[in-house]
């Protein structure tokens, strides 16, 4: 059985400069009061990894806005115009990926996969610096994978075991990234007995995650 | 004809509302459709309830509905752009990989996506203009490389600049001729031999069409008028 921590206790745990892969689709499916407890402790210089900024105000904005992060590696950050001025400023170095190779370059670091194999981005600027392979007379541009230092994940129901579960679009990259980091950090919006998440409804087994916060006084 | 009339859109219907409306026709019952946020978007406005299409929104959700009832909305249930949607019967949600899997795939009978410039070579910039804006391709290099149909929908040019050109000057989406191009002027077919011009706009001309084209159009025989509305 785990032991619930709280965000404050969690945030400890995460050190300045560290690689943090963080679940969330604009706001969707992100641990945010793992996120307020990060800002709180003025956490710095934070690569994070993730599908998009989101907005000011909302999960990974609110790491922006705080000035938490050095780095970025993510799809899409048009729809935050605070990561975009920081950009410009070179406040935040920006390492844009098509969404569709973000997530496999994480799942291939997360499954003990050596790359990522993809037509996606030959042609594009996306290619630039990278190998590219010809395999069966079609071209396939080979992608890094991406490990994480953390991973901080929000499930909707976590079990005392740390089985995982989640809710609609706020899966998106969270089941991925439980596989990618070396400690794996859950916010679950409720924690049930075992038992209660069926086996066949888990999406993250337990022995995936390492800290569970505890519920919302 | 009166030059003022020319070009102009059926009365009482907007450029945007051709472009949606053509689109919709060519997306057939069953199919597995994603539409891109703005003016793809509008395409499901012009499809019958009954026409068993399933929708897939890419951040993790196929048979995608609309917006719910105010009061109604679930926060863990929206689009890609981060609107709220319901989910219909029949729907399944998944995760990223799952929803780029099916992407990249093959298994995404069509997409529809916005433009910035498509050129003789049917290749599509969509994603971005160097040096004033930069928000990224999210899954847009996915959709294009993957999809089985690309139907790009935009108009048909920008402030009196063409946007269908001999050689794309934006940073490409993919290199891949995309499938057709939907625009209020014209519906443009990009072909080995280059972009077939197949349908004119309402009460379009032709003329019209290739003065606000900078792409050589093929034009063969007669161009039929779009049937929409």
């Amino acid at each position: 059985m785990r032991k619930a921590i709280r965000p404050e206790e969690a945030a400890e745990l995460v050190p300045d400069g560290a690689v943090v892969l963080i679940g969330g689709f604009m706001g969707v499916g992100t641990p945010e009061r793992m996120i307020d407890a990060l800002v709180a402790r003025g956490v710095k210089n934070l690569t994070v990894v993730a599908n998009d900024a989101a907005l000011p105000g909302r999960g990974i904005g609110k790491l922006v806005s705080a000035g938490a992060i050095s780095r970025a590696i993510m799809s899409h950050i048009g729809l935050n115009p605070e990561i975009q001025q920081k950009m410009i400023a070179g406040e935040v170095e920006i390492e844009l990926v098509p969404q569709g190779t973000l997530v496999e370059r994480i799942r291939a670091a997360g499954v003990g996969l050596g790359a990522v194999v993809t037509a996606t981005g030959i042609g594009t600027p996306v290619e630039e610096g990278k190998q590219v392979l010809e395999i069966d007379g079609k071209r396939y541009l080979v992608e890094k994978p991406i490990h994480g230092d953390f991973a901080l994940i929000a499930a909707q129901q976590a079990d005392y075991a740390g089985n995982l579960m989640y809710s609609l679009t706020a899966h998106n990259f969270n089941p991925i990234m439980a596989l990618a980091g070396r400690t794996v950090i859950v916010e679950p919006e409720m924690i049930v007995p075992i038992g209660v998440i069926p086996p066949d409804a888990v999406k993250t087994p337990g022995v995936l995650v390492d800290h569970l916060l505890a519920r919302a006084a | 004809m009166d030059a003022k009339v020319m070009g102009r859109p059926r009365a009482g219907m907007s450029a945007k509302e051709v472009i949606a409306r053509r689109v919709a026709q060519e997306i057939k019952p069953g199919m597995l459709v994603n539409l891109g946020i703005g003016l793809p978007s509008m395409v499901a406005n012009y499809l019958p309830h009954d026409s068993g299409v399933y929708f897939q929104a890419e951040n993790g959700v196929i048979g995608l509905g609309a917006r719910p009832p105010e009061g109604m909305e679930d926060p863990h249930l929206t689009d890609a752009g981060g609107g709220f949607v319901t989910a219909l019967p029949g729907a399944a949600s998944i995760d990223s990989a799952m929803s780029f899997g099916l992407i990249r795939g093959g298994h995404l009978d069509m997409t529809v996506l916005g433009g910035l410039q498509v050129d003789e070579r049917g290749y599509l910039a969509n994603w971005m203009v160097p040096g004033k804006m930069v928000p990224g391709m999210g899954g847009a290099m996915d959709l294009v490389a993957g999809a089985k149909r690309v139907v790009v929908a935009m108009v048909h040019s920008a402030k009196g600049e063409a946007k269908i050109v001999p050689e794309c000057s934006l940073p490409l989406t993919a290199m891949r001729r995309i499938s057709l191009i939907v625009t209020e002027l014209a519906v443009i077919e990009p072909t080995h031999e280059g972009l077939l011009l197949r349908e004119r706009g309402p009460d379009v001309s032709i003329d019209q069409i290739l003065a606000q084209t900078s792409a050589r159009l093929i034009v063969d025989g007669d161009v039929p008028e779009m049937r929409i509305g």
